[in-house]
């Protein structure tokens, strides 16, 4: 029996062939090796997204999520849901705090799910991956298999939005948060604690519909990154971390920079850092190469 | 004086016997202080230190002791000798502790030291120990003036504490403002709704009370006296006259809204359907009384819509209204929305507002208001336009930035406009020219003191009687005479409460002390007072004038009549007096004098220059006492003589210094003006009024003007104290030494 | 009568009461103390592109500027970034408010037809309840064909490079067209869903009753 046990929620873009499928594929090779272990719900469905909201409704939005909770219930009774999407994470929690404070609305949520044949008896604790690392594993744990510390290589940790705000990770402010940067130190690269945009927000979900908007915000992430002697960033979210590594392109024809600065998960640094290959990591779903982890994998 | 003996004590603890030359000290006391009884002990405040001293006191005849150790503000109580005149010579925090420990430095320190023998010396023999006030009065009776929340809250408060009340209110009945209201702004959990307002239970403790002597419809013909021998003339409705005597008293006159007739733009006087604060709690009393619901005055139907219109005649920056805002009317508008909301909530309220403040609890008072509806709308309300039963309140709408924004359809208008105080007569005033055809509306006396400077308690700011907020609130410029609740600032119930229990014990304290013969603050337990020498006076009438307490009056032939349980002993007096007729037994023309005269100026070519520095006690002693335990060091040039206050400097010290040879003269004292911080309000005013007139002299003497300097220095100043001597003392050595040395 | 016409009849003397009764998290717009926090940590409202931000439209609803309100583009601004609402001194979900406010003008047909976050959010919606799973490709395509086929072909190039970019990464997956990811109880998830739209309108219509 593994040493941490979670029913999963993956998520869409998490899927074997989306955008956040190199996330998917490293967060299960750092998670064996720390002994965790990641049950997929059954047949799981989206979460919403916070951008569903010109269609979607309170109630609708909330179903949906309860889905997904009875599923866990039904197949993993008792098991906390483990998110590694920043906005299935935040929905997933949203849609819990809110049941748990309206009777009207869980009990209009039951009603709701009873249409799928479906029900749910207890709340499910939900988890972000960065939770369970923190919390569950912790840094003295997770510093004890790094085999390969990424020796020099100065990183900016971006934390974005939805893994900070509304709920944030516990004891971490919503301004300044610091985990990201002490994962970063963990796996023995530099962190800049005092890169400024660490919370600023990518542009969501306007990246895809107002990108000029989006990128004029994702310019100032990466500029600043840069500004700070940053080598890449890395981030726990995977609309950050597609937002900020696919548009560099699109944002030097606009803004005449030259940003070719690598994206990177907390999981692709830990496996490297762990000796894992760059397979393993996932760095070959980099659009900007992290050549310098691939260096280091193939140590 | 015929006993005088003289005994000088150096103390060697602390350092100072390490630093300096203990018995060159006392070779200087015996030569240039001719101080024949003098010594120097290990740790003089120790209670062999204290022994000695007793023993020389008891079996030696001494009467007047020099103590050269730490500074007059340390170990006061281990050197306390009632009987005794006391001097004290500065070595620890004046000399070592601003001096470094270098061998280089060890000269100059020790001539610093050896000064402040000299001075400590001459300073005792100029002295006589203080033999208190034989003038004082004995009675411990408070009067109250005012039947509002403060006045009963004071009476009460008073009573319990065992002191007999009498209670003047000029209406038929006690109550005030309060008594108006429908209910109170919460002062307790939750903070939600309006409530009771406590003053019927107030009304009956004080009619309960057989402590408490009330006189209904009656005012203050006449106060005469001083604290603990005032009598107070009152004067009643039938035309009678009570003569009562006091102690202390309570001034608790409160405020008047200021007058909307004032704001027509806004509605005001132009129809019944605006009112103000108060006219609103009168349609609620009328509507509790009845069937609940608050009618539109006009033609009596229920009120569907108010717009409160906050500010109104308020925070005017143009000098027409008032220029301040009254700090509660933002809770009361609130409070009134609510009486609407919680007997209707389909009644539309709207509080227009520009900077909505709600202190303390109010901001849960604000969101319970939020919570039941009530409406906050940022905006400058411009113009209130009536028509038939409804008015239009247009405004600007500062969040929109929309001019043109208005509620149309309005039943009622509230106007906020603000608490004036009822201050009585402004003393300070300049007398109005008369312009014809309007008639002069003179303010009343509230208290008609018999006093030469005036009938009432000067007046600070907008016509309030504050005097000093930061250290001394209640207190007035007239000794014993305490004001409390909005006739002090604006202020509500809850703080106007606080107020009133706050000025029972200071007037409390200010009887008991005049029965004592002791100072009020700053100068709290002092028995010194000021002497004058009247074969010398020449009734020229400044000391009557320049006062900042009032405590001098005038006779018939116009020489000046001390009250000395008035007096603060500030010695603004001392200072003013051109023939220099006024003294304090232990603080005089000649106790400074005789200091400044006996410091050792070295000739010109020794380039150690001289500076004199006259210190306030209340700010700049201390912030230099300090820098010396901070051991911020500075100029061992100077020196340095503590005053009462800049008030009580007099020109002559200033002369002496200069013709002395003294390079340079340094006066440090309290801000003046509007901020303030003079411990005696106007003492620091005065005293830089006069020496404004210095330059003249320095012209006559053919002086720079950078020889005498004037510096406001606060009791935070403790780095930038050391660093203005400093800069003063190489200004000084620029333009050169003194011509008048070795003269 | 249409469902605004309805809406504005019933709420005729009070917008914030309208808003209150039919829109997510509504009851806090009263609430608003002005302090304009919100604006001031608003990624879009930097770059200007709120023409009112959250505290000037919580003013509005008070002012019963139903009009100006519902119809405006501000509120489609919002990145659901969150700041506001950890920021807000008197803790008041602005960011759903937004997205309640925006619902509530889409629901009426008062939202801006054009806003391409109000037709992104449609879209995002249907493609991720249609099979219970977001189609990335769908959704993709979904966007940059809203306005007829050529057009889309034009913004389908602008992001040629990024979506090579992505197949090459293997975070694209071109086949995605024919049918892609999808839950298998598709049917539960639509009856599921069925059910809680009846629901939540017959809700908001017993508040509108009163």
């Amino acid at each position: 029996m593994a040493k941490h046990e979670y029913a999963f929620y993956p998520g869409c873009s998490s899927q074997k062939g989306a955008s956040a499928s190199n996330y998917l594929t490293s967060v299960e090779s750092m998670c064996k090796t720390l002994d965790v272990k990641l049950t997929e719900i059954p047949d799981w469905n989206c979460c919403g997204a916070s951008i569903g909201y010109a269609e979607a409704g309170e109630l609708p939005r909330h179903v949906m999520n309860a889905r997904n909770f009875a599923l866990s219930e039904q197949h993993m009774p008792g098991k906390e849901i483990v998110a590694t999407c920043a906005a299935c994470w935040l929905g997933a929690r949203e849609t819990r705090e809110r049941l748990t404070h309206s009777d009207t609305l869980m009990a209009d949520t039951k009603e709701a799910l009873k249409e799928a044949g479906l029900t749910i008896n207890e709340m499910p604790e939900i988890r972000h991956m960065v939770e369970v690392l923190i919390e569950d594993i912790g840094f003295d744990e997770m510093k004890k298999h790094v085999k390969k510390p990424l020796e020099g290589v100065k990183i900016a940790g971006y934390v974005g939005c939805q893994t900070n705000r509304p709920f944030g990770v516990a004891g971490e402010s919503f301004e300044n948060p610091m985990y990201l940067d002490m994962m970063v130190d963990m796996v023995g690269a530099t962190p800049i604690p005092e890169y400024d945009m660490k919370v600023t927000c990518c542009g969501g979900a306007l990246a895809f519909s107002e990108p000029e908007k989006a990128q004029a915000q994702i310019k100032d992430i990466i500029e600043s990154a840069y500004d700070h002697g940053a080598e890449m960033i890395v981030t726990p979210c995977p609309l950050c971390q597609a937002n900020v590594e696919i548009y560099q392109g699109q944002i030097n024809k606009t803004y005449g920079t030259k940003f070719n600065i690598p994206v990177m998960y907390y999981s692709q640094l830990m496996v490297v850092a762990y000796g894992g290959s760059a397979k393993d990591a996932a760095l070959n779903g980099q659009l900007i190469r992290a050549r310098r982890l691939e260096e280091i994998a193939a140590k | 004086m015929a006993d005088m003996k003289v005994a000088a004590y150096i103390c060697k603890g602390c350092g100072l016997g390490e630093r300096l030359d203990a018995d060159a000290l006392v070779k200087v006391a015996q030569k240039d202080g001719k101080v024949p009884m003098a010594k120097t002990h290990d740790f003089l405040c120790s209670t062999d230190g204290v022994a000695m001293i007793r023993n020389d006191i008891a079996n030696e005849g001494v009467t007047h002791i020099m103590i050269g150790a730490c500074s007059r503000r340390a170990k006061t109580e281990a050197f306390y000798f009632p009987e005794n005149a006391v001097a004290r010579a500065n070595l620890r925090e004046g000399v070592i502790w601003i001096r470094p420990d270098t061998e280089e430095a060890r000269e100059t320190t020790q001539e610093m030291a050896e000064d402040y023998i000299r001075m400590g010396c001459a300073e005792i023999k100029a002295m006589a120990a203080p033999a208190g006030n034989p003038n004082t009065g004995s009675s411990k009776t408070l009067l109250v003036v005012g039947g509002g929340v403060t006045g009963m809250t004071t009476a009460i408060e008073a009573s319990k504490t065992g002191y007999p009340v009498v209670l003047v209110e000029k209406t038929g009945e006690l109550g005030g403002m309060a008594g108006k209201l429908y209910k109170r702004i919460p002062v307790h959990e939750p903070y939600k709704s309006p409530a009771d307002t406590g003053v019927a239970d107030l009304v009956s403790q004080v009619m309960a009370d057989s402590n408490i002597k009330v006189y209904l419809n009656a005012t203050v013909a006449k106060t005469d006296g001083a604290p603990g021998r005032f009598v107070v003339d009152i004067a009643t409705e039938s035309g009678a006259t009570h003569t009562e005597d006091i102690g202390a008293i309570v001034q608790a006159s409160g405020f008047t809204l200021y007058d909307m007739n004032k704001l027509p733009e806004l509605g005001g006087g132009q129809s019944p359907n605006v009112v103000d604060q108060l006219g609103l709690e009168a349609l609620a009393k009328a509507a509790a009384a009845g069937d609940g619901v608050i009618r539109r005055p006009s033609d009596n139907q229920p009120v569907k819509s108010v717009v409160f219109v906050q500010c109104a005649g308020q925070r005017d920056p143009s000098g027409t209204h008032l220029a301040y805002c009254s700090g509660y009317c933002c809770n009361a508008s609130i409070k009134q929305a609510m009486y609407f909301k919680d007997a209707n909530p389909s009644v539309d309220t709207t509080i227009i507002y520009t900077d909505l403040r709600t202190p303390g609890n109010g901001e849960d008072f604000y969101r319970s208001a939020q919570e039941k509806g009530v409406i906050f709308t940022k905006g400058r309300v411009g113009q209130v336009v009536p028509s038939g039963n409804t008015s239009t309140v247009k405004f600007h709408d500062l969040i929109l930035d929309d001019k043109d924004a208005a509620v149309a359809d309005v039943d009622l208008v509230v106007l906020a406009t603000g608490q004036v105080p009822n201050s009585g007569v402004d003393i300070f005033a300049a007398p109005k020219e008369a312009v014809e055809g309007e008639v002069e509306v003179k303010p009343i006396s509230i208290l008609n003191l018999n006093y030469r400077q005036g009938s009432d308690v000067p007046q600070l700011k907008q016509g309030f009687t504050d005097s000093h907020f930061i250290c001394f609130p209640y207190e007035t410029r007239r000794t014993g005479i305490y004001t409390a609740g909005p006739v002090r600032r604006p202020m509500d119930i809850a703080q106007a409460r606080e107020d009133a229990t706050g000025a029972a014990l200071k007037a409390i304290q200010a009887l008991e002390n005049a029965e004592l013969g002791r100072a009020a603050h700053p100068r709290s337990g002092d028995l010194s007072f000021p002497k004058v020498r009247l074969e010398g006076c020449t009734q020229c009438k400044r000391c009557t004038v320049e006062c900042p307490f009032g405590a001098i009056d005038e006779d018939e032939k116009r020489f000046p009549v001390f009250n000395e349980s008035r007096c603060r002993r500030c010695g603004t007096c001392m200072g003013a007096c051109p023939v220099r007729v006024i003294s304090f037994e232990n603080y005089s023309v000649n106790t400074v004098g005789a200091q400044v005269k006996a410091v050792d100026i070295p000739d010109e070519f020794s380039e150690k220059p001289r500076i004199l520095i006259l210190a306030c006690e209340n700010d700049a002693y201390p912030a230099l006492d300090m820098a010396g335990m901070n051991h911020n060091e500075y100029s061992a040039f100077v020196r340095i003589i503590p005053i009462r206050c800049l008030g009580s400097v007099n020109t002559i010290w200033v002369t002496d210094a200069l013709n002395a040879g003294y390079d340079g003269v340094m006066m440090m004292g309290c801000k003046s003006g509007d901020e303030y911080q003079c411990h005696f309000v106007k003492g620091s005013e005065l005293g830089r009024v006069r020496m404004s007139k210095i330059d003249d002299t320095l012209k006559t003497l053919n002086l720079e003007s950078q020889r005498v300097r004037d510096l406001e220095v606060a009791i935070t100043d403790i780095e930038r104290v050391p660093e203005m001597i400093n800069k003063y003392v190489e200004e000084l050595v620029a333009i050169g030494p003194s011509p008048f040395k070795g003269f | 009568m249409s469902a605004n016409t309805a809406m504005a009849e019933k709420y005729r003397n009070s917008f914030l009461k309208e808003i209150e009764e039919q829109v997510e998290m509504g009851d806090w717009v009263k609430m608003c103390m002005q302090c304009g926090v919100c604006s001031g940590s608003c990624p879009t409202n930097f770059q200007s592109a709120w023409e009112h931000p959250p505290q000037e439209l919580f003013m509005m609803i008070r002012a019963g500027k139903r009009e100006e309100v519902l119809t405006t583009s501000s509120m489609w601004n919002c990145t659901s970034c969150y700041n506001c609402i950890v920021r807000c001194p008197r803790k008041l979900p602005i960011t759903h408010i937004m997205h309640g406010i925006a619902e509530y003008a889409h629901r009426l047909g008062l939202a801006p037809k054009m806003q391409p976050t109000r037709f992104f959010s449609g879209l995002f919606w249907k493609n991720a309840t249609q099979t219970g799973r977001v189609n990335e490709l769908k959704l993709s395509m979904g966007l940059y064909f809203r306005n007829g086929f050529s057009a889309g072909v034009k913004e389908g190039m602008k992001m040629k490079d990024v979506a090579l970019g992505l197949m090459k990464a293997k975070r694209l997956n071109p086949f995605e067209i024919l049918g892609g990811h999808k839950c298998r109880d598709q049917k539960g998830i639509q009856a599921m869903l069925k059910k809680a739209y009846e629901i939540e309108r017959s809700r908001k219509a017993a508040k509108m009753a009163g």
